[in-house]
């Protein structure tokens, strides 16, 4: 995720919402909002993974809806609000769906693992009885390639009824 | 990768004075999913990126009273699918907004960028064909509108001209006894790219048994989604019965010019054209049937 030498083209100025706090940050016009949040920002917990919009591992919450960060520009965060695994946790804790990934052992080498959170999380808050049909149909834009899926989908089946 | 600008613009005019000025080193973006992809690939450079979502007329989903459904280029699919009287009155069209890649790019990729796009594996655009879609196109020297079927020219290749954007695409009110569905073959059930597709439309009579006209598309099976003429023609007149589905589909395969690559051969592509337009055409028969 280099840059390249000629920086012919001026940074923009952009104003959003992240995970709850007022953020202002400059950035080239053509940094994906992935480039922006690890290197500008320096929030690394959101991963690239094939940074072409497959694996999932890249995935922020903006404004209600996921997206890949790979697939969307630093510069379109203007006036949005956006949630990355940073802010799933509340002060002092973990997150339900955190909770039950460690409790069900839902991962490994834990690449994929803020994508799934943040998956699942915009899930079970939109539909907090989703289905094991309906959670595995959700989290078919994340990607893993350790746990074979079927203990990410306990943990947030788990996750789920822990919420209610 | 080529540095360039990003800039929102906010209405039309705006959006085509800068592809005008830029010429091929400008292109309008919609959910970027595509386009973002083929920047970072260096497929090709741009000196702007031209973001038409707060445009208006690119943003607009409007189903009109008298049953025209009318969507904004860059309209998400998922505010498509998630719209309850859209989804009741368009099931063929909600059946690929829904299946095109993950939620994640559904929250971006719009229809409209899937048809801008054109590649031959879309899976938008044979369900716009066979709904007899018309596409609106506005240049700095004016608008004008063609079908959705002429608008592919080439795989990656579409007809808009130097300066030009499309702003939306126009589905007529279907008729009585109108059905249509789109099915596609992947070897997995999620997130790929389609060996074959096929959409079909059928307008039955008033007794729901005869097929009084019809609309084919093949998806991935050509350098363009392909109407099929042909089996569309065939069909007019026809009982609606699977031995029906099945000629259409012998006639439809011979309409299919597809090659062979990593993802299927020359036979089994022409072998899935004949299965999924028996089995689109049984659907859109029974929605038709629901349709009275």
């Amino acid at each position: 995720m280099t840059q390249t030498p000629e920086q012919s083209v001026r940074k923009v100025s952009v104003q959003c919402t992240l995970n709850g706090q007022p953020t202002e940050f400059l950035a080239a016009p053509y940094l994906s909002l992935l480039e922006v949040l690890r290197e500008t920002l320096g929030l690394t917990g959101t991963k690239e993974g094939c940074n072409d919009g497959n694996c999932g591992a890249c995935t922020v919450n903006v404004d209600g809806r996921i997206v890949d960060s790979c697939l969307m520009l630093g510069a379109e965060a203007e006036g949005k609000t956006i949630e990355t695994i940073e802010g799933v946790a509340p002060a002092g804790g973990l997150h339900p769906l955190q909770q039950a990934f460690l409790e069900e052992a839902a991962l490994q080498c834990g690449i994929c693992t803020p994508g799934f959170l943040v998956s699942a999380k915009a899930l079970l808050e939109r539909e907090p009885d989703a289905d094991e049909p309906r959670i595995r149909l959700w989290l078919a834009g994340n990607l893993c390639r350790c746990t074979g899926y079927d203990k990410i989908i306990r943990a947030v089946e788990k996750a789920r009824d822990e919420m209610k | 990768m080529h540095p360039y600008q990003y800039i929102p613009a906010t209405n039309i005019t705006e959006a085509v004075s800068l592809l005008a000025r830029y010429g091929p080193r400008a292109r309008v973006m919609a959910g970027g999913t595509d386009l973002l992809v083929q920047l970072r690939g260096e497929r090709y450079e741009l000196d702007a990126v031209v973001d038409a979502k707060a445009i208006p007329e690119l943003m607009a989903l409007t189903l009109a009273k008298d049953g025209a459904l009318s969507i904004g280029a860059a309209v998400p699919c998922y505010q498509v699918y998630e719209d309850e009287a859209i989804v009741a009155a368009f099931p063929g069209i909600i059946d690929a907004a829904s299946l095109i890649g993950g939620i994640q790019v559904q929250s971006r990729a719009s229809l409209g960028g899937n048809l801008c796009n054109a590649t031959p594996s879309a899976d938008g655009i044979c369900p716009l064909i066979v709904h007899s879609g018309v596409v609106t196109l506005t240049g700095v020297g004016g608008t004008r509108t063609m079908l959705v079927e002429e608008f592919t020219t080439g795989p990656g290749r579409n007809a808009l001209a130097h300066g030009e954007m499309l702003v939306k695409i126009d589905l007529p009110k279907p008729a009585a006894h109108f059905g249509a569905a789109y099915q596609r073959f992947i070897p997995r059930n999620e997130m790929d790219i389609a060996v074959a597709g096929v959409a079909s439309a059928v307008t039955l009579d008033a007794s729901g048994q005869k097929i009084e006209s019809a609309r084919i598309a093949l998806a991935s099976v050509g350098p363009t989604p392909i109407f099929a003429k042909k089996a569309s023609d065939f069909l007019a007149g026809q009982p609606a019965t699977e031995e029906t589905y099945a000629k259409a589909g012998e006639v439809a395969s011979t309409e299919a010019t597809p090659i062979s690559d990593m993802r299927g051969t020359i036979e089994q592509r022409h072998h899935l054209v004949g299965v999924l337009t028996r089995r689109t055409l049984a659907q859109a028969v029974q929605r038709a049937r629901g349709n009275s």
